[in-house]
């Protein structure tokens, strides 16, 4: 039923982008996501653009998967464009009743939207090529160097990795308990809103509850195995940067040259 | 009056890359009343399966009808169906979630739109089929121990009231002593109201006492249908799919072997313990 937020999963395949360091991969998508917020011009749009469609391209993971994240803020999409559309004040093209939208607006809206898709697509396709796993270990190495203004590296990352495996079993877990609650003539569907609120009690509880089982469990297990944080601990895997990923990191920087280049086109 | 199913298949994860298989041209009937066990390893798609009786899940393949109609049909009331066929999925207590015990056996009856009145009696009717004592009522489910919170929580489907019971691995996690009083119970209300009940194990200990036919699923399959002799004969295929059959089956094959004269076929404790005194020729 819930199942189909693509946000934090995984595509398991062999591409050239599932086989770079997560390092890369988190770099990258941060300089990505920030680039968006840059440009306002149609050149800049057509760089982002293609540099997307080129990651992509290579990650060989179907297109779908990665539409799917973005139906989950799709509500979010529509409220921003009309917001954009109606209020960015501007010379007028078109006036329904008393609302006006502008030129300008037009060119916002868009924008905006695009900006938010495209960020969606990008994130995406960072976790759905990286393990969680992966993600955190990338992670944490990247916030190592801000040990020294006690940032605590470690800690962060294992809290991460601890969130992200519990997703799924939350889903999991919250698909079973409605399963059962409907199975007792639950409806989550039908009625008013208050109806639908007060009908989710019989799932939230027993969720919250299950979470902190888990929790616990979790806690008394890793205690029982002697963890005590990230001090002198060692890894199995150490990250390792090969000659794909400084090629990658070579990707990035032209990415970013051709956007500076196209900005000055307006 | 029956429960059916015609060649369904199933398959979680909507993609090639996530889809499971969990059943495969599954077809079988269960007639009102029957008290039927259904065994098979983890994973071979039990649960699936009990999902599908009572329209939790929709099969992709093949149709489910109950007492002849079309489950799936447009016009067809599931939630209604969902209180005949009463399901109780495995470790029940996790969905648990009133404050206090009385209020959590009546969210069934009441889904059902009882009046409170209504809903209260069938509870309290329903936690004493169970065998929880009325001290309890007031109390918080979580003050209960471990057995009894499962009762409860099959309480909360049996005061629906339904005409099938299906029981999805009651006993996991309990002790012997908890295991033989929630599966006597069971029996019991079986013979006293004729209730249809379909019991989900993967222990054949569980299943042989209690049940007369058996449903054997192995990897999406319903690899054999019949009464529990039948079944046990087969022990090697048994083993082969990960199940064992009951520890007198293997016994008394046993004896047989070495030149005792001893029918093979009794699946419990006692009835075995008759059977080779018979076999020694002395009054069971
Ligand atoms: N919610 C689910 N999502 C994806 N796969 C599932 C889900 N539930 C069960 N499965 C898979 O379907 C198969 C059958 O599972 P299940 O019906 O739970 O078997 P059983 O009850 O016999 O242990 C298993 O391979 C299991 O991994
Ligand atoms: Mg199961």
């Amino acid at each position: 039923m819930i199942r189909d937020i693509t946000i934090g999963q995984y595509y398991p395949s062999e591409s050239a982008l599932h086989r770079l360091d997560p390092r890369v991969k988190i770099i990258g998508t941060l300089v990505y996501v920030i680039s968006l917020f840059l440009f306002r011009n149609p050149a800049g749009l057509l760089v982002a653009t293609l540099f997307l469609g080129f990651c992509i391209g290579l990650s060989k993971v179907p297109l779908s998967f990665i539409f799917k994240g973005v139906r989950a803020i799709l509500v979010f999409l529509l409220i921003t464009v009309v917001f954009n559309l109606f209020l960015v004040p501007g010379e007028p093209v078109l006036r329904i009743w008393k609302l006006t939208i502008s030129r300008e607006g037009i060119h916002t809206a868009v924008f905006t939207a695009i900006r938010l898709i495209y960020l969606i697509f990008g994130s995406s396709l960072m976790t759905l090529t990286t393990t969680p796993n992966h993600l955190t270990d990338g992670l944490e190495r990247l916030l190592e160097p801000l040990r020294i203004i006690h940032v605590p590296a470690h800690e962060v990352a294992m809290m991460m990795s601890i969130a992200l495996r519990f997703i799924p079993i939350l889903l999991e877990e919250t698909d079973k308990i409605m399963k059962a609650q409907t199975a007792r003539g639950a409806d989550f569907e039908s009625g008013g809103l208050i109806r639908k609120v007060k009908g989710l009690v019989p799932l939230l509880v027993p969720l919250f509850i299950s979470a902190f089982r888990r929790a616990s469990d979790l806690a008394l297990a890793m205690e029982a195995r002697c963890y005590r944080g990230g001090k002198g601990r060692t890894k199995m895997n150490p990250l390792r940067y090969t000659a794909g990923d400084r090629i990658a990191y070579g990707v990035i920087l032209l990415y970013l040259i051709l956007l500076t280049v196209a900005l000055r086109f307006t | 009056m029956s429960l059916k199913l015609e060649q369904l298949s199933y398959s979680y994860g909507d993609h090639k890359v996530y889809e499971i298989q969990a059943l495969k041209d599954i077809s079988l009937e269960i007639r009102s009343g029957e008290f039927v066990g259904v065994i098979g390893q983890t994973g071979s798609g039990k649960s699936t399966l009990m999902q599908m009786m009572n329209a939790l899940e929709k099969p992709g393949e093949g149709k489910v009808f109950f007492h002849g109609q079309d489950v799936w049909a447009a016009d067809f009331d599931r939630k209604g169906l969902r209180s005949k066929v009463g399901l109780v999925f495995q470790y029940p207590e996790h969905q648990l979630f009133e404050s206090d015990v009385l209020s959590d056996v009546c969210f069934g009856p009441k889904n059902l739109g009882l009046s409170p009145q209504e809903a209260k009696k069938r509870a309290k009717e329903a936690l004493a089929l169970v065998g929880v004592e009325e001290a309890c009522y007031k109390m918080s489910p979580f003050e209960l121990s471990g057995g009894q919170r499962r009762r409860v929580a099959i309480a909360g489907v049996l005061a629906m009231e339904p005409e099938f019971l299906i029981l999805d691995e009651p006993t996991a996690g309990l002790d012997p002593k908890g295991r033989d009083e929630i599966l006597g119970q069971i029996a019991l209300l079986h013979r006293q109201k004729g209730m249809g009940v379909i019991l989900v194990s993967h222990s054949m200990e569980d299943v042989a006492r209690y049940v007369e036919r058996i449903l054997v699923m192995d990897q999406g399959r319903l690899v054999y249908d019949g009464v529990p002799r039948e079944i046990f004969a087969r022990c090697e295929q048994l083993a082969q799919m990960g199940l064992a059959a009951p520890n007198v089956t293997y016994i008394l094959h046993g004896l047989k072997e070495k030149g005792l004269q001893v029918d093979t076929d009794p699946v419990t404790v006692e009835e075995a313990r008759d059977a080779i005194l018979r076999a020694l020729g002395r009054e069971p």
